[in-house]
């Protein structure tokens, strides 16, 4: 079986699977790291997002072919070492709105808010409503309101 | 402030338990154990059956409630060594957050900090019967006394202990953060009494419960005590335990809904695919099982499955329509002279998926089973896989693991039933865990419903308010078809089938409308069905409340104090006023928007919505990629009364969810059924709100405490549906009869039905790189 090697939150880590199974399963079910959810597997959802090299992914929709050997996935496991803390100053504001319900978006929610303030402070600008409008991310229990709010709680931690 | 449950018969809200003073049990053991004895409510108070209004006399959670007491006793709170407090949950957690205000209970009871108390999720346990079933927003209702009992007997033990340790009286003994001392300078962790203060038989105990004026912490807002693991990944749901070799399985399922597999074709090539272990026909379709999902995925596609017809071939939305109309129950003859207003409402079907799908991981041996799942009816769960697999229950191991959300899917066990099937085929273990597209196509709906109301009036008075209606069949087989008839009998007032009473029971009408029927026909059952974060309620409601908004035109009136006259109690009023002030009811709105209010009385709780809709075109057609945009909410007020809110920070939390399910319901939410099929698929094709559909604006009021907890965690859903459904008539100048309103344009691309699961895409880097 083909062999592929990538960073993974800050380790290098091989595989020995098919070509084109998706990252997600390669995380889940081989490698053990739980946090990306599986809700549709085909980009829609956005429970599983990850970062590829800081830029959010949904791993359901990545071929692990397509990973070399120098490219960091970032899961919400490893996002706190990212800032070399015990929670990323996106988790802390999470916790503080009290955001989560079941949960089972939220590592994903998580995700996509960090990639989505990197861009826009990489613009050089504030989070909008549009921004905040533009997310895709299901939450079936209903916790859009407390995202917007750790969103922007968040923006000014980062 | 008067005692909560002084008044005879039961307002909404007001409780029927009365008494302070309750009998506790410490329990034989090593350490310390204790429970909570019944407490039997003050008796339904029969004399008052006749009234029009059911509910007012006792409603589905007193049933529950009642159902659950004579088990109360299996419900223990035992103190360890090392100063904790654990306590098992016969519940289900599925995002309400009980684990939370349960934990709170406790450690207001014991005054323990709340880290030191522990919750965790009990495994099946048959002996629990009725009190292990999570639904109708009962939990809170019904384990608020037992487990407060509990917790003050343990309490009493300790203060007992550490007095005979210090030499001391208990009444000179304080207990603050789990440390118990004296005045002389003495001192004790809980944890260092927990042995002493054990017992070697049972015993009971007579323990006085705080009284809700001295509360701490109860009543004030709490955070999620699982919320670090949720937002760290942490978190465990079915589909992140390791269990030795339960490998990744998924199902082959059929392009219509329920059809079965008549025979495989290629299942000797689908085995040699990369990754594949397993394949084997069970009875919902072809299972494969695979090193991962991924591959299971690939497998299922390549599947060649000939299959046998399904339980709705060749239905499509407009027959099974006709069909209810068919099947409408009689309105009464009409009152001669007097006036009316009638209409009839249209509810598509509307799919109940949680974001985590149906899943439950099985180990199925010749003589045993273990399964875990996010379950809420655990013990009818271990029941029919028992009667599946032909074992004995008590050789069947049901471990209830964190759910995903459940909104009612979570009362049935499909995935768990199908894993132990699939397990037993395969003599392995096995992970099983359904496609989105299944999850949406052949997963569970909230029935399709027309519901038909008549007012019958006078210039200001109402005379009769008829409701009639009539939906698909409504699957009720999770326990609380269990509750409800075994405890029927015991309720004055009850008789007919099973869903009329559960119907009856759950239903209220709220307004003073004068002489009031409301009748129930189910029909067809040929689909999936189930509750969706609560069964009748949101249709009932939002018809009931977009004919009270007709009325109100009809004579010439302000919606809001319409409804204000005809509610006859202060909790109800209070909960729309309250809303009416802070969303500024009236208040001028441009062209094409407006306000929309609406109220809910239910499980011993009082709510009211007020929203602002703008149904401008510019609004209405901003582009969204893959989505629906239509009339956009912006800003949502609620104000609920639950008589005592334990964690007023979860309460809310509840409401938001509330919501935004009511405003996905009333606008952009609904199945297409054609030809035997549902064409959604994903949820890009079944539209639940998302960010772009959410109010920018949003408050939550919690009223002040005035009794004993209702329930909840459904609460908000009807009443912001109404709400959306009055302000978009109001807005729009037309009543609504349809939802939900968009059910008319199809705004997707139906994805196909075979292969029954979609590829997943490749492109994942594209916008990264
Ligand atoms: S599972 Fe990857 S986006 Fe839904
Ligand atoms: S918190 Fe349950 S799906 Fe988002």
């Amino acid at each position: 079986m083909p062999e592929h090697t990538f960073r993974l939150n800050g380790e290098q880590v091989t595989v020995d699977v098919a070509d084109d199974v998706r990252l997600l399963w390669v995380l889940r079910d081989l490698l053990g790291v739980t946090g990306p959810k599986y809700g549709c597997g085909i980009s829609v959802c956005q429970a599983c997002t990850s970062h590829f090299n800081g830029k959010a992914i949904t791993p359901c929709t990545v071929p692990v072919s397509a990973l070399e050997e120098s490219d960091e996935i970032t899961t919400i496991e490893g996002l706190p070492d990212t800032v070399g803390q015990e929670l990323h100053p996106m988790q802390e504001a999470w916790l503080e709105q009290d955001v989560s319900q079941c949960g089972y978006c939220q590592p994903g929610q998580i995700m996509t808010a960090v990639d989505l303030v990197r861009r826009a402070s990489d613009e050089g600008r504030q989070i909008t409503d549009e921004d905040l409008d533009g997310i895709r991310n299901i939450c079936r229990c209903g916790t859009y309101p407390r995202i917007r709010d750790a969103i922007r709680n968040g923006a000014e931690r980062m | 402030m008067s005692e909560p449950g002084a008044s005879p018969v039961p307002r909404p809200g007001a409780h029927v338990v009365a008494r302070r003073r309750f009998l506790g049990y410490v329990l034989a053991g090593a350490t310390l154990v204790t429970a909570a004895a019944p407490v039997l409510p003050a008796a339904a108070e029969a004399e008052d059956a006749q009234t029009a209004d059911l509910t007012d006399i006792v409603d589905l959670n007193d049933v529950m409630t009642l159902a659950g007491k004579p088990t109360s006793l299996s419900i223990t709170v035992e103190v360890h060594d090392d100063g904790t407090v654990s306590f098992a949950l016969p519940r289900a957690e599925v995002g309400q957050g009980i684990t939370t205000s349960t934990a709170m209970l406790i450690a207001e009871e014991m005054d323990l900090p709340l880290d030191r108390v522990r919750v965790t999720l009990a495994d099946a346990r048959p002996e629990l019967l009725f009190n292990q079933l999570t639904g109708a927003s009962n939990t809170t209702i019904s384990t608020y006394t037992p487990i407060r009992v509990a917790a003050a007997a343990a309490r009493l033990r300790l203060m007992e202990a550490a007095a005979d340790e210090f030499g001391s009286e208990v009444g000179a003994l304080t207990l603050r953060d789990g440390v118990i001392s004296d005045e002389s300078g003495h001192s004790a962790d809980i944890g260092t009494l927990a042995a002493k203060a054990a017992s070697e038989t049972d015993e009971e105990v007579d323990v006085e419960l705080k009284s809700a004026q001295a509360f701490n912490d109860v009543g004030e807002p709490q955070n999620r005590i699982d919320a670090l693991e949720a937002v760290t990944g942490r978190k465990k749901f079915a589909m992140d335990l390791a269990v030795e070799n339960a490998l990744p399985t998924m199902v082959c399922r059929a392009p219509t809904i329920n059809g079965t597999p008549a025979s495989v074709a290629n299942a000797d090539t689908v085995l040699e695919m990369a990754g594949v272990t397993d394949v084997a026909t069970i009875s919902t379709g072809v299972a494969v099982r695979a090193r991962t999902f991924g591959q299971c995925i690939d497998a299922v596609r390549a599947l060649e499955v000939s299959w046998a017809s399904g339980s709705a071939d060749g239905l499509s939305d407009a027959d099974v329509l006709r069909e209810l109309e068919g099947a409408e129950p009689r309105m009464p003859l009409p009152l001669p002279g007097v006036s009316r207003l009638e209409e009839k409402f249209t509810f598509h079907f509307r799919n109940n998926s949680a974001l985590e799908s149906n899943c439950a991981i099985a180990d199925v041996r010749s003589d045993s089973a273990e399964i875990w799942s996010g379950l809420k009816s655990p013990i009818v769960a271990q029941g029919e896989i028992a009667k599946l697999l032909g074992l004995r229950q008590s050789a069947v191991t049901v471990h209830v693991t964190e759910s995903g959300g459940s909104f009612g899917r979570k009362l049935f066990f499909d995935a768990a039933l199908e894993a132990a099937e699939a397990s037993k085929a395969f003599g392995k273990p096995v992970k099983l865990m359904w496609h989105r597209a299944d999850d949406t196509r052949q997963g569970r709906t909230q029935p399709m419903a027309i519901s038909r109301v008549r007012i019958s009036h006078t210039r200001n008075r109402v005379l009769r308010y008829d409701q009639r209606h009539t939906s698909v069949a409504t699957d009720l087989s999770h326990g609380f078809g269990d509750v409800v008839t075994a405890m029927a009998a015991q309720v004055p007032g009850l008789d007919g089938t099973f869903s009329q009473v559960f119907f009856q029971l759950s239903q209220a009408t709220s307004y003073d409308f004068g002489l009031s029927t409301r009748l129930l026909n189910e029909t067809n059952r040929s689909f999936n069905t189930g509750s969706m974060r609560n069964v009748y309620s949101p249709n009932v409601l939002t018809t009931r409340e977009l004919m009270v908004d007709r009325l109100a035109r009809e004579w010439d009136r302000d919606p809001y104090e319409l409804r204000r006259d005809f509610l006859d109690d202060e909790r109800s009023r209070a909960v729309l006023d309250k809303v009416a002030e802070v969303g500024e009811w009236g208040r001028e709105m441009p062209e094409d928007t407006a306000q929309g209010i609406a109220f809910m009385h239910e499980y011993k709780s009082v709510c009211a919505v007020l929203v602002e809709i703008d149904c401008r075109p510019e609004t209405i057609e901003r582009p969204i990629r893959n989505g629906v945009a239509g009339p956009r909410v912006t800003k949502a007020v609620c104000a609920v009364d639950v008589g005592l809110a334990v964690n007023p920070r979860g309460l809310e939390a509840q409401m938001q969810g509330g919501i935004m399910d009511g405003i996905a319901l009333a606008l952009t939410s609904g199945l297409h059924l054609e030809d035997g099929h549902f064409l959604e698929a994903s949820w890009d094709n079944y539209f639940y709100t998302r960010q772009w559909n959410t109010p920018p604006e949003m408050e939550v009021v919690v009223m002040p405490a005035n009794g004993e907890p209702g329930g909840a965690g459904e609460l908000a859903v009807a009443p912001a549906n109404a709400a959306v459904a009055c302000a978009y008539g109001r807005a729009t100048g037309t009543m609504p009869t349809t939802f939900p309103i968009n059910h008319g344009d199809l705004s997707f691309d139906p994805i196909p039905t075979e292969p029954p699961i979609p590829e997943s895409p490749t492109d994942g880097l594209d916008d990264a790189v």
